[in-house]
């Protein structure tokens, strides 16, 4: 998604003269294009993510855009305070873009990766936080982002192979429809449905894909669903606390829905202490591959 | 300790910042301000019983001369050492931007002005300050803002000695430096006491004025309770800002509770609140000195 967010970011340029792009020194073979059209409004902060995020709070409160760029943990952890105090208590439009969201990094191992960045952006208050599926997703997060009076966090991952017509991004959107339980999802590990070989089972699952945090009013489609089915099943590519599952157990407590059966998969960590691809950690976990087809199995059945 | 008035510049030269700045006329005017300042937050102080009396103390007059011998109307102010923002306050009631009244609201329940800056929209307080270490990064991006708009536009931060323990602050002044962002002036409220103790017992800091040199400011040192020496030291800076060769640093060397003799010099009066007595004799300490001033002056 860092190309098609780049491609997104020089777009948007274009049209407005007002943004500024900071990079924590990360972006190589990524961002030059971006570092030309720029000009003086790229700015290089520097291994210096907490002065980024506070330079950035100076540039808002001056009037300018500041989109700041870099991995994941680096641009939401380090840096927390700072935007806790500086950008979100302030209620400045600063614009956090987190790459190789979850296991992203793969064999770069656990420093790089970020399993508790949505976690911990919506603690916050006066932040939202945008979790593209698609290539398409990441402009129009970009340009819902632009005019998006609060701070953001953008969370890049890889592009989910996802097949057939896909609702352009929003909070919301049924990827398909099916039988007898209630996916929701959100960002990129959804596209591992898709990969299970075993079509029996997903004709069984309907499944939702979430956009942004914090979450919206559930659809009344989606409540419908839940009402009429009783399974349902969340997954992220995120610890379980202050994930997606939390958050849609707590809206649907709200709502007076009371499913039969809640199942949260999310990711475990580094259960074994090793290390490998994203799509090798997502399997550790029970996010992909014959593991989840069995967790799915499972609630399907019983 | 260095001695008042000394200036290093970026690349490593040593000079004297020269005396006799400002008119005896302005100096004056310059101590009766400090003098009014430190009144109205020794009572706001003692209202609310409460503590950082020696932080307000230790940077009166560098709040005075910025407001009234160095900043224009369209010029910003972070104080980053946010815990001496009763002086701010002050400050504001003596140039009537806050109403005087305001100020009996200090520490109260459901007031506008607690003891560390607020998130509260006044131009005079761009942000919510206080967690050491975010000044001097907010006053750099509001300063490279105003530089993009091409807005002629200056950008003054206090920070505290202590609060250069933060990596943040090095981090900003790197970009600072590498930047050259010369419409930016820090000052460095160097009372040599922290937290927990001295600065140099705690966390050594010096040789302070050659790392802020080497990291390529151009730094002025100054007595910062003394406008002779105050107002040389915003020559000097304004001198290095027409050039514009190098962002300005200023270290004011300073005495947390200055002026008076039980608070001076001493970590307690960064906490303590003052009893009736102890009230009493600030209040005649600074009238004593303050006269003294006045006699000199004339």
């Amino acid at each position: 998604m860092r190309d098609e967010f780049v491609r997104a970011l020089i777009g948007l340029h274009q049209r407005r003269r007002d943004l500024v792009f900071m990079t924590g020194d990360v972006g190589y073979l990524a961002i030059e294009a971006l570092q030309a059209t720029f000009g003086d409004r790229f700015v290089n902060a520097g291994v210096a993510e907490q002065n980024m995020v506070s330079l950035a709070a100076g540039l808002a409160r001056e009037g300018h855009l500041p989109w700041l760029y870099s991995i994941a943990p680096f641009v939401v952890l380090r840096p927390y305070e700072q935007i806790r105090t500086d950008v979100c208590l302030h209620k400045l439009p600063v614009k956090l873009v987190g790459n190789g969201g979850g296991y992203g990094y793969g064999i770069m191992g656990a420093t790089h990766h970020a399993l508790e960045d949505i976690g911990a952006m919506r603690a916050l208050p006066n932040m939202r936080i945008y979790v593209p599926l698609t290539a398409p997703d990441v402009e129009q997060a970009v340009a819902s982002m632009a005019v998006d009076p609060l701070a953001n966090y953008l969370r890049l991952n890889s592009v989910a192979p996802i097949p057939g017509e896909i609702a352009p991004f929003a909070a919301w959107r049924r990827l398909k429809a099916g039988r007898g339980t209630v996916v929701v999802g959100a960002g990129p590990v959804l596209g591992n449905f898709y990969e299970l070989g075993d079509p029996a089972l997903l004709d069984e699952l309907e499944i939702w894909c979430v956009g942004t945090f914090p979450l919206e009013e559930l659809p009344a489609e989606l409540s419908a669903s839940i009402r009429a089915k009783r399974r349902v099943v969340t997954i992220e590519e995120h610890y379980g606390a202050g994930g997606l599952g939390e958050a849609l157990g707590h809206a649907l407590l709200r709502q007076g829905l009371c499913p039969s059966s809640f199942t949260s998969l999310h990711a475990a960590g580094y259960p074994s202490g090793r290390y490998g691809s994203q799509r090798w950690h997502q399997e550790e976990s029970g996010l992909a591959g014959a593991g989840l087809r069995a967790r799915l199995q499972k609630v399907v059945r019983d | 300790m260095a001695r008042p008035d000394e200036q290093y510049f970026a690349d490593g030269r040593l000079g004297v910042a020269g005396n006799g700045a400002g008119t005896a006329t302005e100096r004056a005017a310059l101590a009766a301000r400090a003098f009014s300042v430190k009144k109205r937050f020794l009572a706001m102080y003692k209202r609310a019983n409460a503590g950082h009396i020696g932080s307000s103390l230790s940077c009166a007059e560098l709040l005075v001369l910025l407001q009234y011998a160095w900043m224009r109307p369209q010029d910003t102010f972070i104080l980053s050492k946010g815990h001496a923002v009763a002086a701010l306050y002050a400050l504001l009631v003596e140039a009537n931007v806050l109403e005087a009244r305001a100020l009996e609201t200090f520490y109260g329940e459901g007031t506008l002005l607690p003891a560390l800056p607020p998130v509260n929209g006044l131009k005079e307080i761009p942000f919510a300050t206080g967690s050491l270490g975010h000044g001097l990064s907010l006053c750099a991006g509001m300063a490279l803002g105003a530089a993009l708009h091409g807005r002629a536009r200056a950008f003054f931060c206090l920070t505290s000695d202590g609060e250069l323990d933060a990596g943040s602050t090095w981090e900003a002044a790197l970009f600072v430096a590498h930047r050259k962002l010369t419409n930016l002036v820090w000052l460095i409220d160097r009372n040599r006491i922290q937290g927990m103790g001295r600065t140099e017992d705690v966390l050594a800091l010096e040789p302070l004025a050659a790392k802020l040199a080497s990291f390529g400011f151009h730094v002025v040192e100054a007595d910062g309770h003394d406008f002779d020496s105050l107002l040389a030291a915003r020559d000097a800076c304004l001198h290095a800002q027409a050039r514009g060769t190098a962002p300005v640093a200023i270290i004011a060397n300073t005495v947390k509770g200055h002026g008076i003799r039980f608070m001076q010099d001493t970590v307690a009066s960064h906490y303590l609140p003052m009893d009736d007595a102890q009230y009493q004799q600030a209040l005649d300490e600074l009238a004593s000195a303050h006269a003294a001033t006045e006699r000199d002056a004339r």
